[in-house]
């Protein structure tokens, strides 16, 4: 086993993104008033699964080179349509898990066969198709509401505490990356998302499955928006089409997988790195409120934050040796 | 756009041959939806509602023209939002200040603007960070400051009276200011474009920057005066806009991004850069403004706008957006 170098290489980033988690929530633990108790845990879990859930999504596109505007939509839309359909019985919640989902995977496939097939950027159709999303969120939820029999049962045991005190919803989030992230890693077409973000040429004459690996990597990214939204039902226990709410969720999930070392420019990074970009996005963010400052310095705080990192990313402009390079 | 010299033939009249097809289709679009709205409503066509029409156009206009000129380099700015709020906030801030402040306001707001653009500039040129993460950051970081500034609440600052002077008089015809504003910005950029060395290295830089920078364009330079120049029209359509309402608000700039990349896209720039015309973005303003007046008159609730709205922006790329097939 003498590869143990480049295998150290390739998952640097997401060792790196671990690593700056770990630190901020030592900082955020240790500072807290509580302590390292269960309950600290379980509510820094739930906000940072849902922000988890929205970088993966925003992972599986930004592998293949391409972005994705619309996963805070997704994710808003299905938030409202799961405030309808997650009720009643066992069976009749499960049927509308099951509709939520497809929903979600629909909106991401729809993305995937315009930029696909109708040959355009990634970025103009998202932000259209993002409002599309938007408008239909809207239609369903023209105001902040919930239904009666909204299945609270089934939310409470998913963000709640396993025997042991382990948050359900990091439970929930490992078995999404076990059943979705992992299975798409190893198969070719994962492969082939990862080759087209290299170079999208060279996978084409490798004859690798281009198309099919961008479709599958959008309508993915759409399916775990539909996750997001479905936890962020069971958190609130109602649905609200919020403007401000879909494009922060967005912007982070950008922040997120760019801390979580997947490079934007495809072919390089992984989910789990994305996972730790948002859980250490988040602890960042409420660290202001461990020491006591006042709330409304908190989104100049978490600017301030994003811009920093993102800089940090240009220091292997120290290792250029020929200025051409810059402009690669 | 055909530049090549080689004897076409005669048949084809030489203004035919000269129009970029993708203006020509925003342009009947235009066409098509006036005829739309005039079977709705008989005062659609009247020269009042098309200059009121105009006159909302110009705010999207001066804020879509930086808008352009960053996306002809392959670049994109996601800071407009609040980059518009912070000229109209700052502005309104700057008039409460006396007599100094009220003559100073538009020149200050269009500054803390162009320092907005400085910083994304930076990171885009010299930091090489994709423009992209760099402009949501810049946008984030700007939400903050104004956040702390207002503590939340929408400011009491009003415009000035140049501001609301500029943004709804009207001085000789009946034209509004608000439009003038616009010519004379679009005249500017069209000289800058089209005749200066910045202009030829903003196309230069948008169709391979390894080349500009190998024929001796100052790149790196020519990117942080981009999106400077960028950042202070938006904050300049932001002034105007606190001027129109009279006083600025939180996230009035959110309103205004995606209009402003459709607005350039749809008038035929290439979203990769090197490839543009200022009409056309013209074209896409109006036809955006128009869209969303159509939209207003047949009384379609918001959320059918959005659909609409999404929907139409993807038709018309797909009409004539569409890159070559990889073969």
């Amino acid at each position: 086993m003498n590869d143990w170098r480049y295998r150290f290489a390739e998952q640097r980033g997401t060792l790196l993104a671990l690593l700056i988690f770990l630190v901020m929530f030592v900082i955020y633990v240790s500072n807290h008033p509580a302590g390292f108790t269960a309950n600290v845990v379980q509510t820094a879990a739930n906000k940072g699964v849902l922000l988890a859930f929205v970088a993966m999504a925003q992972t599986f596109v930004v592998l293949t080179a391409g972005i994705d505007l619309s996963v805070g939509m997704v994710f808003i839309l299905c938030n409202c349509l799961a405030s309808y359909l997650v009720v009643g019985s066992p069976s009749t919640t499960a049927l509308g898990l099951f509709a939520v989902l497809a929903t979600g995977l629909v909106c991401g496939a729809i993305n995937g066969l315009v930029v696909v097939f109708g040959r355009l950027q990634p970025i103009v159709v998202t932000i259209a198709t993002g409002a599309i999303y938007f408008g239909l969120a809207l239609l369903l939820r023209p105001n902040p509401g919930s239904t009666a029999n909204f299945n609270s049962d089934l939310a409470d045991a998913l963000t709640g505490k396993l025997p042991g005190g382990i948050p359900a919803s990091l439970v929930a989030l490992f078995v999404v990356v076990l059943i979705i992230w992992v299975p798409f890693r190893r198969s070719v077409i994962g492969r082939a998302a990862y080759a087209v973000g290299s170079s999208e040429t060279a996978a084409y004459m490798s004859g690798m499955p281009t198309r099919s690996a961008k479709l599958v990597a959008y309508a993915l990214s759409g399916l775990l928006g539909a996750i997001g939204g479905l936890f962020l039902t069971f958190f609130t226990y109602s649905g609200e089409a919020s403007l401000a709410n879909g494009n922060t969720y967005t912007l982070f999930s950008i922040a997120a997988v760019v801390l979580g070392g997947v490079s934007l420019f495809g072919g390089k990074g992984s989910a789990i790195g994305a996972i730790f970009g948002a859980l250490a996005f988040r602890t960042i963010g409420d660290l202001l409120f461990v020491f006591d400052l006042d709330p409304l310095w908190q989104p100049l705080f978490q600017g301030v934050v994003l811009l920093l990192a993102i800089c940090l990313g240009s220091a292997r402009l120290f290792q250029v040796k020929n200025r051409l390079d810059l402009f690669a | 756009m055909t530049t090549d010299n080689a004897p076409l033939p005669a048949k084809r009249p030489s203004l035919l041959r000269r129009i970029d097809p993708a203006i020509a289709t925003a342009f009947g679009c235009i066409v098509l939806l006036l005829l739309i709205g005039s079977v709705y409503s008989s005062n659609f066509l009247s020269p009042e509602y098309l200059l009121q029409q105009l006159k909302v156009a110009s705010f999207l206009g001066i804020i879509a023209t930086g808008m352009m000129i960053v996306v002809l380099m392959g670049q994109i700015d996601l800071s407009v939002p609040w980059v518009v709020t912070v000229g109209a906030m700052m502005s309104a801030a700057a008039a409460s200040y006396g007599v100094v402040g009220e003559t100073l306001a538009i020149p200050f707001g269009i500054l803390c603007g162009v320092a907005l653009g400085l910083v994304s500039g930076f990171g885009v040129a010299y930091l090489r960070i994709p423009s992209m993460i760099v402009t949501l950051a810049v946008n984030a970081v700007a939400q903050g400051l104004m956040v702390v500034y207002t503590g939340g609440f929408s400011p009491q600052d009003t415009a000035t009276f140049a501001m609301r002077f500029l943004a709804t008089g009207t001085t000789i015809l009946g034209i509004p200011n608000a439009l003038i504003v616009w010519a004379i910005t679009g005249a500017l950029v069209i000289f800058l474009l089209s005749r200066t060395i910045f202009g030829r290295a903003v196309y230069a830089i948008g169709n391979r920057e390894r080349a500009a920078y190998l024929s001796g364009v100052a790149t790196q330079r020519i990117v942080l005066l981009a999106f400077a120049i960028s950042g202070g029209l938006s904050a300049f359509g932001g002034v105007l806009l606190a001027g129109y309402a009279s006083k600025a608000a939180q996230s009035m700039g959110d309103a205004y991004l995606l209009p402003a990349i459709a607005a350039v896209v749809l008038g035929g720039t290439s979203i990769l850069g090197g490839r543009g015309n200022y009409i056309g973005t013209v074209a896409g303003v109006i036809l955006i403004t128009l869209l969303q007046s159509i939209l207003a008159v047949m009384q379609i609730a918001e959320f059918g706008r959005q659909i609409i709205y999404g929907a139409v922006i993807i038709a018309m790329l797909l009409l004539y957006g569409r890159e070559r097939l990889q073969r």
